[in-house]
């Protein structure tokens, strides 16, 4: 029997596998940095945050009798490197393992898998994590580069002790290993009534070492050189465009050039913000996902400017130091929408839609 | 750029619009540089009664008649529909239902004609030497009569776009070389070889729609195709405000209407033709038919087609007579086994595939592509959900969002689907070609088209129905009133008769023709 098929006949050869393939590839800079930031605990917490998720998707493929090939196409692996550079280096063993099961379960399956996902899996798992281990999940440890750490993290014996044990085990107060992070810092002294400028120059802040990512934080998101380095990567492999990315950090800059000015005192500058956080992670790898976020450039105009105001505002105004997370979660609800209104225009109409 | 600088760098041939979205396909155009032959006289000739968009022809002849070359075998029925032609001298053999190159494997009435190997011509249709100072009606009637629909592959009678408009004058001729589809090199060849007939045709055209204005647009993957008809231009003292454009390869550039956009910067309206925005396009195969049809007086009997593909022993651009077996064309470039063969009716791209090699030649067949089992599946593999990874809307020409609509179609929400212009999607095919997880995107489009389609027939015959039966309560309420006119008249003794009677009597007849023709 001759199977009939409808054209076209040709195909450009992209496959989901090739395209997840490109985003892992665009982390690798990410990855490198914080494996010289944070040593074996960077290595370990990736290695299992990816083997958990890879392990808890084939689980959840085999339970509802799917095809387990589609483990092969990156996705999974891929949630897993993600979930891992946004946690601190001191999140355990378990932790790591119970946030690519959330990411796995409640971020994609429960939705019907690969494609039908609401939010960004490993940005809801880290959420979940956020405000289910509130302590652990803001406990910076500092890195190997800063100042002269107690422990020594390229030595495996003791990143094994500290990643399944724990800092109790090596008899370490978790104070004689931590740092608040720049974001954090700034919040606490203007909740104490201190100016940004002096918060930051108590914290003896510096913007290149914040640019080379050696400060505290998640263990992949502190470098923005490398992480811009994997965006450019990305834009040239045509994997995203610039729209989302942009238009996420320019609506950010923008508001905090705009109020910065306004009242110096209280707001950050642009380039702290720019700088700071998760924000570049997120713009170049967390919005950009191509499931939960607009199909179309003017959508994804949209997207990324409503990125950027809650990012900005959560930061300035809210309860966390950190909105970037919220904010790319948040704008994931408001997808359809946005994919329903922001048409682009069709040939011979007036508008895209009628 | 400033407007007017940027219309005067047009004027100038300098710079081009570029229609959105667009894909670069691997080109495969192996038999770019294949010197066109004439494909032998095959020993039989199938002539399918309907080779172009329109009403079918019925048959002139019958079984046992002896036709020339050139004569009209069957007589179009409707205005949109032109007549079909035998392509050789010899014998009509049977007249029955054939298979016609379509995936579904569909047959509809043939002729079959014996050659008999004369090749003898008809010569009852006058070549025009002097078509300058003719009616532009009677070179359309030409066309019509000599059979010639677009050869770009829509196949749409040619004759009725040959009209000039006082609504809508046409201000430029647009002729399209731009050949697009991969594998493909039909065109490409006409306009190395036959540039000065291309070009006759083209004023032919000009002269009818009455401009001066053209302009003939080729993608630069086909330079030798853009000199040679440069040079036939030069050596012409007529065509003095026709320019060659070079337009930078990417599909689908030959689309008309996004062709249209490159070269002028206008948009056809949703719902119009080119010439609402003063323009006529036409195919160079097309124009070549048609300095045939009148200089030469010869019907469409004969075509170009590129026979190639992966699995072609000898691809080649023959000059086909229309009604050719395909399997004697393959046959004659060294494919005989199809086994592990996949047989494409015209490019890759928007192409049909063939059940099998047993289909006539016809007026649209652009290309015959032989591919190997291998290499066509995997153009073809299995799908997957969609990322939503936005290529598809990047690719589109037609600025959709394909991966909304196939959702919509794959759900049967049609209205939804209509609501994000359905109907604008040209099923050029760049969606699916850009998509990653491999949906068949424009599958869900034609199947969404097919089932509004449906819907709208079937809500045409409840509202014919519906029509119907209120007329009918109509003619049955004043047939009473009648009657009770006639009864109160009849009462009074001076009865207005022929009125009253005339009055409903024009009513039921009016009713029942409305009945028959909602019955046909």
């Amino acid at each position: 029997m001759l199977v009939m098929l409808s054209s076209p006949h040709a195909h450009g050869g992209d496959s989901i596998r090739t395209m997840m393939l490109t985003v892992i590839l665009a982390l690798m800079p990410a990855a490198a940095v914080s494996v010289y930031l944070f040593g074996w605990l960077a290595v370990l917490l990736i290695v299992v945050c990816m083997l958990a998720c890879l392990a808890t998707e084939a689980i959840c493929l085999k339970l509802m009798g799917k095809s387990l090939t589609t483990l092969l196409d990156n996705s999974a692996a891929l949630t897993g490197l993600l979930l891992a550079l946004t946690l601190p280096a001191l999140t355990p063993w378990w932790m790591a393992v119970v946030g690519s099961v959330f990411a796995i379960v409640l971020g994609k399956q429960v939705y019907g898998g690969l494609g039908y996902n609401i939010f960004n899996p490993a940005l809801s798992a880290r959420v979940i994590l956020l405000i289910s281990f509130p302590l652990q999940m803001t406990t910076w440890l500092a890195p190997m580069s800063l100042a002269v750490p107690p422990v020594n993290l390229y030595d495996l014996s003791t990143c094994l002790t500290l990643f399944f044990a724990g800092p109790d085990a090596l008899q370490l107060g978790l104070d004689a290993i931590s740092m608040a992070s720049p974001l954090g810092h700034v919040k606490t002294e203007w909740t104490l009534g201190v100016p940004v400028a002096e918060a930051l120059s108590g914290y003896q802040y510096s913007y290149l070492d914040a640019f080379l990512g050696k400060e505290a934080g998640s263990i992949g998101e502190t470098s923005v050189l490398a992480l811009l380095l994997g965006g450019i990567f990305l834009m040239a492999r045509h994997s995203i465009t610039w729209h989302i990315p942009f238009s996420y950090l320019a609506t950010v800059a923008l508001l905090a050039a705009l109020f910065s000015s306004i009242s110096p005192d209280q707001f950050a500058p642009p380039m702290f913000h720019l700088f700071a956080g998760g924000l570049m992670l997120c713009a170049f790898f967390m919005a950009t996902d191509p499931v939960s976020s607009p199909v179309t450039p003017i959508g994804q105009i949209v997207f990324g400017v409503g990125c950027g105001i809650l990012t900005w505002s959560i930061r300035s105004f809210g309860g966390y130091p950190e909105g970037a997370m919220f904010s790319v979660l948040l704008m994931n609800c408001a997808v359809p929408l946005i994919d329903h209104y922001f048409r682009p225009r069709v040939y011979g109409h007036e508008s895209g839609r009628e | 750029m400033p407007a007017m600088l940027r219309n005067l760098a047009q004027r100038l041939g300098m710079m081009a619009h570029s229609f959105d979205g667009g894909i670069h396909p691997a080109q495969h155009k192996i038999s770019a540089a294949l010197a066109s032959e004439p494909c032998p006289l095959s020993p039989i000739h199938i002539l399918p009664m309907k080779m172009h968009i329109g009403a079918p022809c019925t048959s002139l002849v019958a079984v046992g008649d002896y036709v020339l070359r050139g004569q009209k075998i069957a007589k179009s029925e409707g205005y949109v529909s032109v007549p079909v032609h035998a392509p050789t001298s010899g014998r009509v053999v049977r007249i029955e239902e054939y298979a016609i190159p379509h995936p579904s494997g569909m047959g509809i009435p043939s002729i079959f004609i014996e050659s008999d190997g004369d090749d003898a011509a008809d010569d009852s249709i006058e070549p025009i030497s002097d078509w300058r100072g003719m009616d532009p009606a009677l070179l359309r009637e030409r066309a019509r009569m000599c059979g010639l629909a677009g050869l770009g592959g829509a196949v749409f009678p040619t004759f009725i776009k040959l009209v000039q408009d006082s609504r809508f004058p046409i201000e430029t001729v647009v002729l399209n070389g731009i050949e697009c589809e991969p594998w493909l090199t039909n065109d490409h060849r006409l306009m190395v070889e036959y540039a000065d007939e291309i070009l006759t045709g083209l004023a032919i055209i000009m002269h009818m729609v009455k401009t001066d204005s053209a302009i003939i647009a080729i993608e630069d993957n086909k330079p030798d195709a853009a000199k040679a008809i440069q040079l036939a231009l030069d050596a012409r003292d007529d065509l003095d405000d026709v320019r060659v454009v070079v337009l930078p390869t990417r599909y689908p550039q030959g689309s008309e209407k996004q062709l249209i956009y490159s070269l002028t910067g206008r948009e056809v309206p949703a719902g119009k033709l080119p010439m609402h925005v003063g323009v006529l396009c036409q195919n160079v195969g097309t124009t070549r038919a048609l300095y045939q049809a009148v200089v030469l007086g010869q019907p469409l009997t004969e075509r170009m087609v590129s026979v190639s593909g992966d699995a072609m022993p000898r691809p080649a651009n023959l000059r086909v007579r229309i009604g050719t077996p395909m399997r004697y064309v393959f046959a004659r470039q060294g494919l005989e086994d199809f086994d592990g063969v996949r047989i494409l009716h015209g490019g890759p791209m928007m192409g049909e595939l063939l059940r099998h090699p047993d289909v006539p030649v016809v007026k649209s067949t652009n290309g015959m592509l032989a591919m190997r089992e291998a290499s066509f599946m995997s153009a073809h593999t299995q799908e997957q959900a969609c990322i939503r990874c936005g290529h598809c809307s990047e690719a589109c020409p037609a600025g959709l969002v394909p991966n909304l609509l196939a959702d919509q179609c794959r759900s049967d929400q049609f209205d939804k689907a209509e609501s994000y212009n359905l109907f604008d999607c040209i099923e050029c095919g760049a969606c699916s070609y850009v998509c990653p997880s491999n949906i068949p995107l424009v599958h869900y489009f034609r199947y969404g088209k097919g089932q509004i389609a449906q819907q709208r027939r079937e809500k045409g015959f409840a509202e014919a129905s519906r029509v119907r039966s209120e007329a009918r309560d109509m003619r049955i309420e004043q047939e009473k009133q009648a009657r009770a006119a006639r009864r109160s008249s009849v009462r009074k003794t001076h009865p207005p008769k022929v009125e009253a009677e005339s009055a409903p009597a024009s009513e039921p007849a009016e009713s029942s023709k409305m009945e028959q023709e909602s019955k046909d």
